[in-house]
């Protein structure tokens, strides 16, 4: 069953088009990576699906109930507000700066949308906190501020914070950019270690290596548009694109 | 002597009482200035940035002299001179805590706004639990300075009559032929600056905990 699809959607940033015709689907339980060179539109992508950026046109359904559809004059018409903010929870992001709330304690930046949201009972919100963050190996960091830790802990926490919604579906936008090489490991370790619980992730990433490894499928995006999706055996090792070859012989990989 | 002190305690009291009145309202009244300023709508931001620049670029004792005249001229009668000067200082300093507000909302990182809309929070939950409490700790050096300015600012209630701290000095020094109220009236407001100095250093700290 597919938890998103995506259809035909397009964007432009005043005259600039950085989506021209989007059409995929994600698979419950699939990782799906998405590569390509910077300014192709990666992601642009995922903000249209975690609304953060609206589509001029197209349609994007997630969980079955659709945020946004085009008339047939090609006008995006989004779902009402209650529908939005009901469906868009399915959704988790991780960012590559992480975001965290400064000036809460780790805790809190898990609990507070689990709170205040979802409205769960703050006993029950700060058990699912501190079992996350088991899980993320920072179970003595609960009361630490994030500037008191490093990148690769703050990114532990940012996804702990978006999995203490339990999405359906969790996307992570380049979320290693920010990180030094070693960092980088630790939380690829991470998404590696969801993969295998079969959460469905959405990565947008720059390494190559790693969406090789994680993936059961790749999409290739240049200059707004997909090029090339297969399995990652297919995009890395037999494609046939020569756009795809190019921006693949420049990775070394 | 004693019965000079106690006149200059009741014009400390009179101009504390302006101090304390003009930031109960400024202060929120500021927040609803920035929030106009930086309204989408350009018809209420233009207005907006008209009232603070009236008010930026125009003396406040003018601006005093306005509010308690003008209603004279227009409707016959004047507000009471203690509520003219709340009146006036209320609006005057309301445009520059606005400016100041507008400053510190303006810095924290869209991130934080992205961040808050994917976990769902509602607009007025992320203005008041994330992006309210991080412009406070910004905020707080410019506030500062600001009110020390308004416990200096007090003295121009004399103007139009008010009998607050530094008018008792004056009308003492006349009396006397001695300069001596007026010194002491400067270490009356020295003292009550020093305390908002202080209150200030123990605000930053208590929001030191993060960065």
């Amino acid at each position: 069953m597919a938890v998103i699809t995506v259809e035909q959607v397009k964007k432009s940033f005043s005259t600039l088009e950085v989506l021209k015709d989007i059409s995929f689907s994600l698979e419950k339980g699939e990782v799906l990576s998405i590569i390509g060179p910077s300014g192709s539109g990666k992601s642009t992508l995922l903000r249209c699906i975690t609304n953060l950026e609206t589509v001029d046109s197209g349609t994007i359904t997630i969980g079955g109930d659709t945020l946004v559809t085009t008339t047939d004059q090609g006008n995006a018409v989004y779902a009402d507000k209650h529908t939005i903010s009901r469906i868009r929870l399915r959704v988790g992001l991780v960012f590559q700066n992480f975001n965290l709330f400064p000036h809460f304690s780790v805790i809190r930046n898990l609990t507070e949308a689990q709170i205040h949201v979802l409205k769960t009972p703050k006993d029950e919100a700060r058990q699912v906190a501190n079992e996350l963050l088991v899980k993320m190996g920072l179970a003595d960091k609960a009361t630490a501020y994030p500037y008191q830790l490093s990148g690769g802990q703050q990114q532990r926490v940012s996804i702990a914070r978006a999995l203490a919604l339990k999405p359906q579906v969790l996307c992570f936008d380049e979320p290693t950019s920010a990180l030094d090489p070693e960092l980088t490991g630790e939380i690829l370790a991470v998404i590696k270690e969801l993969a295998s619980e079969h959460m469905t992730m959405m990565v947008v990433t720059h390494e190559m290596a790693f969406a090789r490894d994680i993936s059961n499928r790749v999409i290739f995006m240049d200059d707004g548009l997909i090029v090339e999706q297969g399995s990652p055996e297919d995009v890395f090792a037999k494609t046939q694109n020569e756009r795809t070859k190019r921006f693949l012989n420049r990775f070394g990989s | 002597m004693g019965k000079l002190l106690m006149l200059m305690l009741e014009g400390t009291f009179t101009s504390l009482r302006i101090f304390f009145l003009t930031l109960l309202f400024a202060l929120p009244l500021g927040l609803l200035v920035a929030k106009g300023r930086m309204s989408r709508h350009r018809i209420i931001s233009s207005l907006v940035n008209g009232y603070i620049m009236i008010m930026r670029g125009t003396p406040l004792i003018l601006q005093l002299i306005f509010v308690y005249f003008a209603p004279y001229y227009i409707f016959g009668s004047s507000a009471d001179r203690f509520t003219a000067v709340i009146i006036a200082y209320v609006i005057n300093y309301a445009a520059y805590f606005a400016e100041i507000y507008r400053g510190g909302i303006q810095s924290i990182p869209q991130g934080q706004l992205e961040a808050s809309s994917v976990l769902g929070f509602s607009k007025v939950h992320t203005f008041s639990h994330i992006v309210m409490p991080q412009v406070v700790k910004r905020i707080m050096p410019a506030m500062g300075n600001e009110v020390i300015t308004l416990v200096k600012d007090t003295a121009l209630a004399q103007t139009i009559g008010v009998a607050e701290l530094f008018r008792v000095a004056q009308n003492a020094a006349a009396r006397e032929f001695s300069t001596m109220p007026i010194f002491i009236a400067g270490v009356f407001y020295f003292v009550m600056n020093a305390i908002v100095s202080k209150s200030f250093d123990r605000i930053e700290r208590k929001l030191d905990y993060y960065r």
